[in-house]
């Protein structure tokens, strides 16, 4: 969500339940402005809260040049003050999935543990170690990976490969707002290379280069809802409950936030 | 084009002058020149058929130019008389801003109600503000319709009192909730009559019939039965609408069988009272049934006041101590508890509504008792009673149970406890957050306290959600000695038997032959 359209975009996704208290919302006015020059970032978004046991994550990222590659993602635990998270690898990726189970706890340095031991005549034991914070780096990253959203035309990818966004994007009308289909993931497309060459003639290069929300399995993963009195369309994630987008037709406001538990929710074959 | 000789001459004559625009625009004023039978001229004509080729960029365009050229100039005949009028259909968001409309009118009594009378709707918008600081909500607008559809329903269906109960999201659309005490005047028409029916029918089939099959001894096991209006599980009634505006619709009661049902199982909410529920072990009932059965669930596990706000009810007489108490009275001398107190210790809260039993209900019922009132052959259900051990009263714990006593499921504490405001805590409220109900919060600020979920409907489930596993297969007969199969015997066993046979014979004609000797 961008942070120039704070004010009013959180009115948007408030049907799902999570608000920001009006004392987070003027910290984060302060503070995220001071973050963007600090770090030089050309735009700010605040992406979203993590809801730990203790304590809350609120989670900030700033753009660059590029908007695909340039992201770095801050941390704060009371909207004031902002720590880098590190940046995600595969070996931290792996870490976080063997030994972090379980809620946030709140704690930044707090240590998760995993003991394997193996039976093989060592008997030696492995000890798996993870610091929350590292696991708050791939938990963003898996969350903006798997479940963020943004309609179709609102980034343009130019001839060099820098994605940016599109100033003459004039929104979605309401019919094409309640087709999943003029959705897009904001990742590096994986599903993109593999359609027939006919579909994809009739796509425009500039704004088709990302992966379509309908291709996503299992296919019901994602709720299409038009709300405040039918005005703005809104998307919510059931793969990770807590990610709201939403969109308002006809105008070139949209964005997603993510407000939840930090966890993937390992049920949604069963909830469908 | 016929070219007069008069023409070419003139042509030939310019070419020789020179310029190659005078050229242009003498061809072209003769393109422009109307043509004599109809209003058109060719330049408009060819400027509209180009645009229309690249508009539509047809196939084999060359080959359809003739036709397509044709259509243009039928096209451009026009109907001055239109006896048909534009049919505009309202969009989705039309139809809802004209039933939305409604929720801004006055009453019709207006004139007569005294506003200083007390009515039975809360101030949701004080609701909002505190909740707003406990960062949960639905956003200051959309409190305000909710406001006003609580109005509509507290007018409607007359109800003394109602509560905004929270918001349940679904993936088609989500339901706003409602909850209401229970009067005396409400009677239902219970639905789980036509199911007692259902089976009374199958057993009374199969006694018409003139061969009569032999009758399975299984009998069903006893239905716990529901609680009645106004107790327990069904101290208050329910209603839900999709968005505010929309007409309120009244849940059915729960029954004990659907909310043993729904702790198994892990489904999602639709957004249509009317849809299937679909899941193992099979669920009892529609979606209308599932969401009343978790809005049971999640009131008896999340709704928490502070402790003192509300009192037990003293009976008289009181001889058995471990009667739990269903009703409690609102404390007239509570004086409020500072919120930093609140904040800082779990035992300042307590759960005012019923812990469900594992049963289903909150009052236990032997159903065991049941079974030899019901069933046709005494006798039988008479030995069946002997043999089955007597069932376990089961206990929950009492009404007004402070919250430290919850029990921590999954490694995680049960409750969140903290203050909204670490930098101003002398005005903050303080905010309770449900680990197990995740969207369950509650706010106390001394003197008001709230609670209101705002989530899917699903419990916390830990590392993920497994089914239950399907009943073993059932034994087809009991086993005996007399079905027991056995190895038949080898030919050496039979040899054996024959020679051992063989002998005692022997010894025995040995015995009667030394016997007679004797004698």
């Amino acid at each position: 969500m961008d942070f120039n359209s704070l004010p009013y975009s959180l009115e948007f996704v408030a049907g799902s339940g999570c608000i920001l208290t009006l004392e987070e919302r003027t910290a984060l006015q302060t503070s995220l402005v001071i973050v963007k020059t600090n770090y030089k970032f050309q735009r700010i978004l605040f992406w979203g809260k993590i809801l730990g046991l203790q304590h809350d994550y609120f989670v900030a990222q700033g753009r660059g040049e590029d908007e695909m590659t340039d992201r770095k993602s801050l941390y704060s635990l009371n909207c004031v003050d902002w720590l880098l998270l590190p940046s995600v690898t595969d070996a931290m990726v792996e870490e976080v999935s063997k030994a972090a189970q379980g809620r946030f706890k709140g704690n930044p340095s707090f240590v998760y543990e995993h003991k394997v031991s193996q039976q093989e005549g060592k008997e030696q034991e492995k000890v798996f170690s993870v610091t929350e914070e590292k696991r708050l780096a791939v938990t963003v990253h898996h969350i903006d990976e798997e479940a963020s959203v943004v309609p179709r035309g609102a980034f343009i990818q130019s001839l060099r490969g820098l994605v940016q966004t599109n100033r003459s994007f004039g929104g979605l009308s309401e019919s094409e707002a309640r087709r999943l289909e003029n959705f897009m993931h904001f990742r590096k497309p994986k599903t993109l290379q593999k359609k027939p060459i006919p579909v994809k003639a009739e796509w425009a290069p500039a704004i088709d280069f990302l992966d379509v929300l309908s291709e996503d399995i299992p296919k019901g993963s994602w709720s299409l809802q038009f709300e405040c009195a039918r005005r703005v369309c809104v998307l919510r994630s059931l793969l990770w409950l807590g990610l709201t987008f939403y969109h308002v037709p006809m105008t070139p406001q949209h964005g997603y936030i993510y407000v939840g538990l930090g966890m993937k929710n390992l049920d949604l074959p069963f909830m469908l | 084009m016929q070219r007069s000789g008069r023409d070419c001459g003139e042509m030939q004559r310019l070419d020789a002058d020179g310029t190659g625009a005078r050229q242009a625009a003498s061809f072209k004023a003769f393109l422009q020149k109307s043509s004599s039978r109809s209003d058109r001229n060719l330049y408009d004509h060819l400027v509209l058929l180009l645009a229309k080729i690249m508009d539509e960029r047809p196939d084999d365009a060359v080959d359809v130019l003739e036709d397509m050229s044709l259509e243009l100039k039928r096209a451009s005949f026009k109907d001055t008389q239109r006896s048909l009028r534009d049919h505009v259909t309202p969009s989705v968001g039309e139809r809802l801003a004209e039933q939305q409309l409604l929720l801004f009118k006055h009453a019709q009594d207006f004139n007569h109600e005294d506003p200083t009378v007390e009515t039975g709707f809360p101030n949701v918008n004080e609701s909002a503000f505190y909740l707003e600081q406990a960062g949960v909500g639905l956003g200051r607008e959309e409190m305000q319709r909710i406001l006003l559809a609580l109005k509509l329903l507290v007018e409607s269906h007359g109800l003394p009192q109602c509560r905004l109960w929270g918001k349940i999201l679904g993936t088609e659309s989500s339901y706003i909730i409602a909850e209401a005490e229970y009067t005396e005047g409400d009677e239902e028409q219970s639905t789980d009559e036509d199911l007692q029916e259902e089976e009374e029918e199958e057993s009374g089939t199969q006694e018409n019939e003139t061969d009569p099959v032999p009758r399975s001894t299984y009998l069903h096991p006893p239905m716990v039965p529901k609680e009645a209006l106004g107790t327990g599980a069904n101290r208050f009634f329910y209603f839900v609408c999709n968005e505010p505006g929309l007409p309120w619709v009244k849940l059915p009661s729960v029954s004990p069988a659907q909310i043993t049902a729904a702790r198994h199982i892990c489904k999602g909410f639709t957004g249509r009272l009317d849809s299937p529920v679909l899941s193992y072990p099979p669920f009892p009932g529609k979606e209308a049934n599932y969401l009343r059965a978790q809005i049971a669930r999640i009131s008896a596990g999340t709704q928490v006041s502070p402790s003192g706000f509300y009192q037990t009810v003293e009976e008289e007489g009181e001889e058995e101590e471990e009667m739990a108490h269903d009703q409690c009275l609102v404390n007239p001398e509570f004086e409020g508890v500072s919120s930093l107190e609140m904040a800082q210790s779990l035992s300042s809260w307590v759960h005012h509504i019923q812990h469900i039993l594992k049963q289903g209900r909150c009052t236990w019922v032997n159903t065991a008792m049941k079974v030899e009132e019901d069933s046709i052959e005494e006798e039988e259900a008479a030995e069946k009673d002997e043999q089955a051990d007597e069932p376990e009263p089961e206990y929950g714990p009492p009404l007004l149970t402070n919250l430290s006593q919850d029990a921590e499921m999954f490694h995680t504490p049960p409750w969140s406890l903290r203050l909204s405001s670490t930098i101003t805590p002398q005005h903050a409220v303080a905010v309770l957050r449900s680990n197990l109900w995740p969207g369950a919060f509650a706010y106390s600020n001394g003197k008001r306290f709230e609670n209101i979920y705002v989530g899917w409907g699903l419990k916390y489930t830990g590392q993920g959600y497994s089914p239950c596993v399907p009943p073993p297969p059932q034994k087809e007969y009991p086993s005996g000695p007399e079905v027991t199969e056995m190895l038949d015997p080898s030919v050496e066993e039979e040899e054996e038997m024959r020679m051992a046979l063989e002998e005692q014979q022997e010894v025995q004609q040995e015995l009667e032959e030394d016997e007679e000797d004797e004698n």
